[in-house]
């Protein structure tokens, strides 16, 4: 929930805490398990920690702190389950998260927990077999509610829920957390184009533009600078942020809507917080250790990152 | 024959009168799929969404993840072709109620191949969750909006638009999982679907008069395909089964009778008549269903195959083919 600003600086200490975490807890995962993706926790812990904490109104968690096996995919005669409870009740006043980056799943599952909405053990189930934390994302996994996958497709999904809540009558707000190489996708201009066409400004995106895909640097792969001014020839309303700064991704969810869809540019360092990630460039998607001597590297780090004086 | 026009056009306004929560999504084809009236009947329900399915689809499913029925409706290629990955993400996979109205199957425009729907009912059929039902008549499309309203799930339609022959009576609805019994005979069964069943009973009284006693059933749902009806109609024949489809012969009715017939061991000769693994071209619905063989005579080829007879009947024992004007008020345009 939401405090005042005047109440002093105390949120803004919350959200880099909770960052911090967020990285120290994605790299001690991927220390154990010999993989992960770390990239994702250090480019997106800021934007996911100002979300949860300052932006979106959310209810507690109505789902279980550790998360039950998976019950199964939807088909006739059974119940379809999501993991939308952890981000609390569906209701008229309260706001959505709808979760794009997929691939992005362990930084959420971290967030998660550091926001009290999961107990840490759940992420001891992270890509287990029969279970909801998977390691993309889908929509029985913790903290999501849409299958985006394929990726490109949640902003569309999110737009139709968006409209279904405006002819409700809905004041929640609908919070849409994607990454920049989805922009590369045509469904994505194809939303943004529905999106100001029908004037859908309860729904805003924020967008991790980390610069980085999986093949390397965007700019390597497919370009999609100048994304602000592209964006704005849609009709779109876009404000860029300093992607690790809490109270530059906070500032643009106090804007009043105006009939225009809403995109927070949050451009970030795909290395931010983990120094040693810097020598993986340009190839940072998914990081499994090369060697031994590596992987004692990261253990330094992780060792220096659970210092008490470390992240604040 | 009556033939009827704009049949969906008008239905759909009546029956969505009072079901609010009844939305439909237009890419940019209103007049062209029969949702025009609704547009300007019910303006607040009705979006345009564009030259751009793959956003409606996933927005679709948005929507009906809030409680809202959309109603898509464009051509059936820019629904399974352009946008599946969505239909399968967005739609399917949950298991949400969104309604796809899929227009010009097969042979029934000229507008060529990038316009002839000829292997939606295998894409959708394959994928899971989904309910697959076609149309041959105005009194199936006509009635069909209850039953499909009622799936708990995503539905595909194949669905008629413009002029359309009344062939089945006004006060018998569709039923999903239930096939029409046209015709009841031991020698042959046939199972025909879409515009083949109007074209399947241009050759009955031929046949009938050659002695050819024939079981025809009109099958509209090809997913699930679990009628009982027709289980016990493809056990029966004495010479063998004849499928008829607007659409490949791969994946479609006659690969769901392949299947059921081999299920339940029933040794008896198929024959599918449909697109043999081929694409259209743009021409005339006679001229296609000539070129590609699914027309009358072609079934008659067929039932002389099973029979091992030859009949002796020929183009001028068939009742006439029924001719659309391509240029007509019935069609916002001449696809």
């Amino acid at each position: 929930m939401r405090s005042s600003i005047t109440a002093g600086q105390s949120w803004i200490d919350d959200v880099h805490r909770a960052a911090h975490a967020v990285r120290r807890r994605v790299l001690d995962h991927t220390i154990k398990n010999n993989g992960g993706y770390l990239s994702q926790a250090c480019s997106s812990a800021e934007t996911l920690a100002t979300l949860y904490l300052r932006v979106m109104r959310l209810g507690p968690s109505v789902s279980p702190r550790i998360p039950p096996p998976f019950p199964g995919v939807p088909k006739p005669g059974r119940e379809t389950y999501t993991g939308a409870g952890y981000n609390g009740a569906h209701a008229p006043e309260l706001d959505r998260l709808y979760f794009s980056a997929v691939h992005y799943a362990l930084p959420l599952y971290a967030t998660l927990i550091e926001t009290g909405r999961m107990d840490e053990q759940g992420l001891e189930q992270f890509n287990r077999d029969g279970s909801t934390v998977e390691m993309i994302g889908a929509e029985h996994s913790p903290g999501l509610e849409l299958t985006g996958g394929s990726l490109g497709q949640t902003l569309s999904q999110a737009g139709g829920v968006a409209l279904a809540r405006r002819l409700r009558g809905d004041s929640g707000r609908q919070w849409v957390y994607m990454s920049d190489g989805e922009f590369q996708s045509g469904q994505t201009w194809e939303a943004v184009q529905a999106l100001t066409y029908h004037k859908i400004d309860n729904l805003t995106a924020y967008v991790d533009v980390n610069g980085q895909q999986c093949d390397g640097k965007m700019t390597d792969v497919m370009n999609i600078e100048p994304l602000q001014s592209r964006l704005e020839a849609f009709g779109a309303r876009v404000v860029p942020a300093d992607g690790h700064d809490p109270e530059q991704l906070a500032a643009p969810a106090e804007l009043t809507p105006d009939g225009r869809p809403l995109f927070v540019l949050a451009y970030t360092n795909p290395c931010q917080g983990m120094p040693l990630l810097e020598q993986r460039r340009p190839k940072l998607h998914y990081v499994r250790f090369k060697s031994d001597a590596e992987r004692a590297e990261y253990q330094a780090m992780l060792r220096e990152m659970s210092a008490p004086t470390s992240g604040g | 024959m009556e033939t009827v026009t704009r049949v969906h056009a008008r239905n759909l306004v009546a029956w969505a009168e009072d079901k609010p929560t009844v939305l439909v999504l237009s890419a940019d084809l209103t007049g062209s799929t029969e949702i025009d009236l609704f547009r300007d009947t019910y303006p607040e329900r009705f979006f345009s969404m564009g030259m751009a399915e793959q956003n409606m689809l996933s927005f679709a499913g948005g929507l009906a993840r809030e409680g809202l029925y959309p109603f898509v409706h464009t051509f059936a290629v820019f629904i399974y072709r352009r946008a599946y990955d969505q239909i399968a993400d967005s739609i399917a996979y949950p298991r949400l109620p969104v309604r796809l109205f899929g227009f010009l199957p097969g042979v029934t425009t000229p507008g060529g191949a990038t316009h002839q729907a000829i292997e939606d009912i295998a894409v959708m059929r394959s994928l899971p969750n989904l309910t697959v039902v076609e149309v041959g008549d105005a009194t199936d499309v006509e009635t069909l909006l209850d039953p499909v309203q009622a799936v708990d799930g995503p539905v595909y339609v194949r669905m008629l638009r413009g002029e359309i022959p009344r062939l089945f009576p006004a006060d018998e609805p569709l039923q999903l999982g239930r096939a029409r019994r046209l015709h009841g005979g031991t020698d042959i069964t046939l199972l025909s679907s879409g515009i083949c069943t109007e074209e399947a009973l241009r050759a009955a009284s031929a046949l009938a008069d050659r002695g050819v006693s024939i079981e025809h059933l009109h099958v509209s749902t090809l997913k699930p395909f679990d009628d009982d009806s027709v289980a016990e109609a493809v056990a029966k024949p004495r010479y063998g089964v004849i499928t008829m489809e607007n659409h490949t012969v791969l994946g479609g009715l006659g690969t769901a009778t392949a299947e059921l017939m081999a299920t339940l061991g029933v040794g008896k000769p198929l024959v599918r008549i449909g697109i043999q693994d081929e694409f259209l071209h743009g021409a005339s619905r006679p001229y296609l269903m000539r070129e590609y063989g699914l027309d009358a005579i072609s079934l008659v080829r067929a039932v002389e195959a099973l029979v091992k007879q030859d009949l002796a009947i020929g183009e001028t024992d068939l009742l006439a083919v029924r001719l659309e004007e391509v240029h007509s008020a019935a069609k916002a345009e001449a696809l």
